[in-house]
């Protein structure tokens, strides 16, 4: 089976978050770059999963300039066999979208895995958008995933339980919590990942969204304690003052 | 020119987003002098109480779709007979799988996980879990925009729609559903529509001891759920897992017990209007992202509060 994980990298969860050029830009300076949690715990170790069961090759993805280089070698330490990296700058979901589908069309994959979502810009969108642009059948938060006589099972997430879907090879999923564990990459993996192909295609794509402004949250306002003698006055606050029972 | 509002229907009813997403559609019309349409697919008794979040038409295919290629099908044929500006859908599972490719059949922007409407142009979204929030601008003519659950609400809108039956050629169904797994616990709204949540973490010492979490939430009508190592290790289901690696919640009240506020968890959670710490560690960091605080045994405090929730109710 021939399987293709889009990769993003990530700011670190503790990352100061802070922004540049009048507020439009990301401020890299300072800040550790990670193999998106999504993209690599559940879906790139899936990936490799199915690759070790049944054989095949695992292609990462990846929209991006070559500060994005650490994390693909990530990536193909943890086990993929070789990578590509669209070398545009990722601005808006369906320019990236559109890159993906384009490198995918071309390498004739049997599934292509996302995780669910990055956790700097939230969209989730981007696997639906590949999806529809190759045309191919789709599962959003996919919690297990299972290939057997060219039909992908999976669960997936709804609201109040999990539901049961099939669907024929090839097909687009994003993957959630429970698709897979953690790999950590051991020492021969890091080295073999050193000479592993990483190929670097030129592209781009319109991007039919910009962030105008960036803004900070306001600063929550300071924990009002409670004395631990007296829990019924937190409901009572609940209640009366933060309306929220 | 309208705004279309595309709603999943579970049990015979629009589902809670669903009814948020067609409110935020009706109010972002009426913000422009446009109506708001509504399409649904399945089986509702009339206009399924849309009609009262401000949707003047109701679009019903009665047929259930649950592909999502075939709900963008349905979904662009509906945009071009109303000649729709704007494509408005929940920022939930159905929302994430159709208005993607809903926006690439119409070669449409799409703003997702919005919480505001737009204004001058500008449409505002969380990003980096909800450390930061971005005015985003659409360049193209049709928009695309899922809302975030529990962000925007329902503005109760007095009024009943028309229902018209509608249909399109959708081409063959390729994602088939073959079973469905009750989850959560009996009675509790799902996670990432509760309005209420209980969680808790390793501070409860084992899963023997959930009882006291579970007599909380049921005393106040909310929904449990856990930190990441209380789900790692099994004491609690994955789906209860909140935080980075789990879901993203975003409820008016979240209450937490016995977890110290890893920054991993705040991602999930922060978004919460109102939140509340318990821990018996005062330095726990959580503290710093609370509203209200107790400083003390969760063993002890939770049923306290459930005794006092119970009151209050009755």
């Amino acid at each position: 089976m021939k399987i293709l994980v889009c990769i993003s990298q990530a700011p670190d969860t503790t990352s100061r978050i802070a922004f540049t050029e009048g507020d439009k830009a990301f401020d890299s300076s300072g800040v550790q770059y990670i193999v998106n949690p999504y993209d690599e715990w559940y879906a790139l170790v899936r990936a490799i999963e199915l690759k070790e069961q049944q054989g095949g090759t695992v292609t990462t993805i990846t929209i991006g300039e070559a500060a994005c280089d650490p994390i693909i070698r990530k990536a193909l330490a943890i086990g993929a066999d070789d990578a590509i990296r669209v070398n545009a700058a990722p601005e808006d979901s369906m320019q990236v979208a559109q890159l993906i589908a384009e490198q995918a069309q071309a390498g004739a994959f049997d599934a292509i895995l996302c995780g669910k979502e990055t956790i700097d810009h939230n969209g989730s969108v981007v696997p639906a958008m590949v999806a529809e642009l190759l045309d191919l059948p789709f599962v959003a938060l996919a919690t297990s995933l299972e290939v057997e006589n060219g039909i992908a099972k999976m669960t997936r997430e709804v609201g109040g339980g999990e539901e049961s879907v099939e669907v024929a090879l090839p097909f687009v999923a994003s993957a959630s919590k429970g698709m897979a564990e953690q790999r950590i990459p051991n020492m021969r993996g890091i080295m073999s990942a050193r000479s592993k192909p990483l190929n670097v295609v030129e592209a781009s794509a319109d991007a039919p969204t910009s962030v105008s402004k960036f803004t900070l949250p306001p600063e929550k306002g300071a924990c009002k304690m409670i004395d631990a003698d007296r829990p019924e006055e937190l409901i009572r606050l609940l209640r009366e003052e933060a309306k929220a029972i | 020119m309208s705004v279309l509002a595309i709603v999943s229907i579970k049990n015979g009813a629009p589902t809670k987003s669903g009814l948020e997403a067609a409110s935020y559609a009706a109010n972002y019309a009426a913000s422009q002098g446009m109506t708001a349409s509504a399409l649904v697919a399945g089986e509702i008794s009339g206009d399924g109480g849309l009609g009262a979040t401000g949707i003047a038409k109701v679009l019903h295919c009665t047929e259930p779709v649950t592909d999502s290629g075939q709900w963008a099908k349905l979904t662009e044929a509906a945009a071009v007979q109303l000649n729709a500006s704007a494509i408005v859908a929940s920022h939930d599972h159905f929302g994430r799988a159709v208005a993607p490719r809903v926006a690439v059949r119409l070669k449409a922007g799409l703003v997702a996980g919005v919480t505001e409407l737009p204004s001058n142009d500008l449409v505002r979204k969380n990003v980096f879990s909800g450390k930061a929030v971005a005015d985003v601008a659409v360049s193209t003519a049709i928009a695309v925009y899922t809302v975030t659950p529990n962000a925007f609400g329902v503005k109760d809108a007095p009024g009943q729609a028309t229902v018209e039956p509608f249909s399109a050629d959708l081409g063959i169904a390729r994602e088939k559903v073959t079973g469905f797994d009750s989850a959560s616990a009996d009675g509790q709204v799902p996670l990432p529509e509760a309005e209420l949540v209980v969680s808790a973490g390793r501070g409860l010492k084992g899963p023997e001891n959930w009882g006291i979490v579970e007599d909380l939430a049921s005393a106040l009508g909310a929904t449990t759920a856990c930190s990441r190592p209380v789900s790692d290790i099994g004491w609690r289901p994955h789906h209860e897992h909140v935080g980075q690696t789990g879901i993203t919640i975003r409820p008016n009240l979240y209450i937490a017990a016995g977890i110290s506020g890893a920054i991993q968890h705040l991602a999930g959670v922060n978004q919460s209007k109102t939140i509340v710490v318990i821990n018996t560690d005062p330095e726990a960091p959580f503290f710093k992202a609370a509203d209200y605080g107790i400083v003390g045994d969760a063993f002890e405090i939770l049923p306290k509060l459930t005794a006092a929730a119970k009151e209050l109710k009755a």
